[in-house]
């Protein structure tokens, strides 16, 4: 088995436009949700949202391409561009075969589909646009990174919901280290706050209408976000060898379903998954310092999920620290682990803890070390990031510093 | 006001796959095997039927304000709601 070590890392999102502004923001607790700006607002009941402010495809895609690639996908291609910028890779000759790009994702194109539904049906158009489909594909946004940097190896969309990122690394993560690709390209993306992707949601009933409040008692749901994260995964002997910088080593990973309910979150579920993180890793529960939580601030996610970490921690559990990072930049649901997966690596490679911000009220239910609204300098040697999705599909990932 | 008491157990009882006159005044939700999906969608069908607003958080059923414990306190609810609506 190889080792696998990240090499780059991009992102936008709520926070900022890339990895430096991201973790800052996060180091600071800062919160990037508002009230929403998308059309026909005032007909949504759910009224807030992180939405990515200040984004302009001028400058960064052509014309053409502007007219071709939905808002999940210019997320997708900004990340990646800082990503492997980053990494300083180039992809020729046989890693160009060997690389490819997984990416995460659920809804798609969703203002592409919104705004070809209003013009069909609410306008009564009989003509669309010819890109509708090839931009409201999901897997757009990872076709259009493949062009872009070269990359010819197993290339595809991962959809599990919100743990379609944590899936889509897994993947990535299990190709390089059977040493199917010394490098892949992986993470997720999603935009999906337009009014049809709002509406939808709000018909759930498990959205806040006035914040994201992870594991405090007074937390009432959900707060979607968007945006996008992307890494390189590489080969580690392969990444020395360049002398790349390395961010951290990803050292395991583990998927499980539920098998019961289509929406609420199972304990076992949760459990096996991150049990099975730590057994793939070789690691026994005390070696884990940090837990980036799922953490929706929903009543089910965040007691099921404590209870979850209670059992799988036994007598650790009250050492362990554990943040969820929505309550800053929102559920990116497709591309919400790939985000997350930043603050883990601020975790082990800074001895940065990001804060469970917005946290007013303990929950007897929720009782561990949530590292309420204010980060923590603590070094630390391994990291878990958690995806818990709708339709009872769970993945772990864990991180050590390198 | 006995119309709204019907459509309410008629929209129940759909929901649980009972008769109607399986639904007693008494009833939980958990007794008619209501999970929180079907309470949602009870919710929806009665906001539809009705064309009212039900204010109810999935997230903190105790907190909405809608109670929700036995089929009469829906019903009460519900008669309520359509009563502010037309004053």
């Amino acid at each position: 088995m190889k080792r696998v070590v990240i090499t780059g890392a991009g992102t936008i999102n709520a926070l900022g436009h890339d990895v430096p502004e991201t973790l800052e923001a996060m180091r600071e607790g800062r919160c990037g949700i508002a009230e929403l700006d998308v059309r026909d607002a005032e007909r949504l009941s759910v009224n807030i949202g992180a939405q990515v402010k200040g984004f302009s495809s001028e400058g960064l895609f052509n014309r053409q391409q502007m007219a071709l690639y939905d808002r999940f996908t210019q997320f997708a291609l900004v990340a990646a561009r800082e990503a492997i910028a980053q990494s300083g890779l180039t992809f020729a000759g046989e890693l160009a075969h060997k690389t490819g790009a997984i990416l995460g994702n659920s809804g798609g194109g969703m203002t592409t589909i919104d705004e070809n539904y209003r013009s069909v049906y609410e306008e009564g158009k009989n003509r669309v646009h010819p890109f509708v489909v090839p931009k409201l594909m999901n897997n757009a946004a990872a076709s259009h990174v493949s062009m872009e940097f070269n990359l010819k190896g197993p290339t595809f969309t991962v959809s599990s919901a919100c743990a379609s990122s944590n899936h889509a690394m897994a993947q990535a993560f299990q190709m390089v280290r059977t040493g199917m690709s010394q490098v892949m390209i992986t993470g997720g993306s999603e935009s999906m706050l337009c009014f049809g992707g709002v509406k939808a949601w709000e018909g759930m009933r498990v959205m806040s209408k006035n914040g994201c409040r992870p594991f405090s008692a007074n937390r009432n749901g959900m707060v979607q976000g968007e945006g996008a994260g992307v890494f390189v995964f590489e080969e580690m002997e392969h990444a020395k060898k360049r002398g790349a910088e390395i961010l951290a080593e990803v050292v395991g990973f583990a998927m499980t379903s539920d098998a019961s309910d289509i929406v609420m979150p199972s304990k076992q579920g949760a459990a096996r998954a991150i049990s099975g993180a730590l057994k793939d890793a070789g690691l026994n529960p005390g070696d884990v310092q940090y837990i980036n939580a799922h953490g929706t601030g929903t009543a089910a996610n965040d007691k099921t999920e404590s209870a979850a970490v209670a059992d799988v921690f036994g007598r650790h559990a009250d050492e362990v620290m554990i943040s969820s990072t929505k309550a800053m930049h929102g559920h990116l649901i497709g591309g919400t682990g790939a985000v997350e997966l930043l603050a883990c690596i601020m975790a082990v490679r800074d001895g940065i803890i990001a804060p469970t911000i917005n946290y007013e009220e303990p929950d007897p239910e929720c009782a561990l070390d949530v590292v309420p609204n204010e980060a923590r300098e603590v070094a630390i040697e391994v990291a878990l990031s958690n995806a818990f999705a709708f339709g009872g599909l769970n993945a772990v990932l864990a991180l050590r510093r390198v | 006001m006995s119309d709204i008491k019907d459509k309410v157990i008629e929209i129940i009882a759909e929901q649980a796959v009972l008769e109607p006159s399986d639904v007693k005044m008494d009833s939980t939700l958990e007794d008619l095997g209501i999970d929180s999906l079907g309470l949602v969608e009870s919710i929806f069908a009665i906001e539809e039927a009705f064309d009212i607003q039900v204010p109810f958080n999935a997230n903190d059923p105790q907190e909405s304000d809608f109670d929700i414990s036995d089929v009469a306190s829906i019903v009460a609810g519900v008669e309520k709601l359509v009563k502010e609506q037309i004053t």
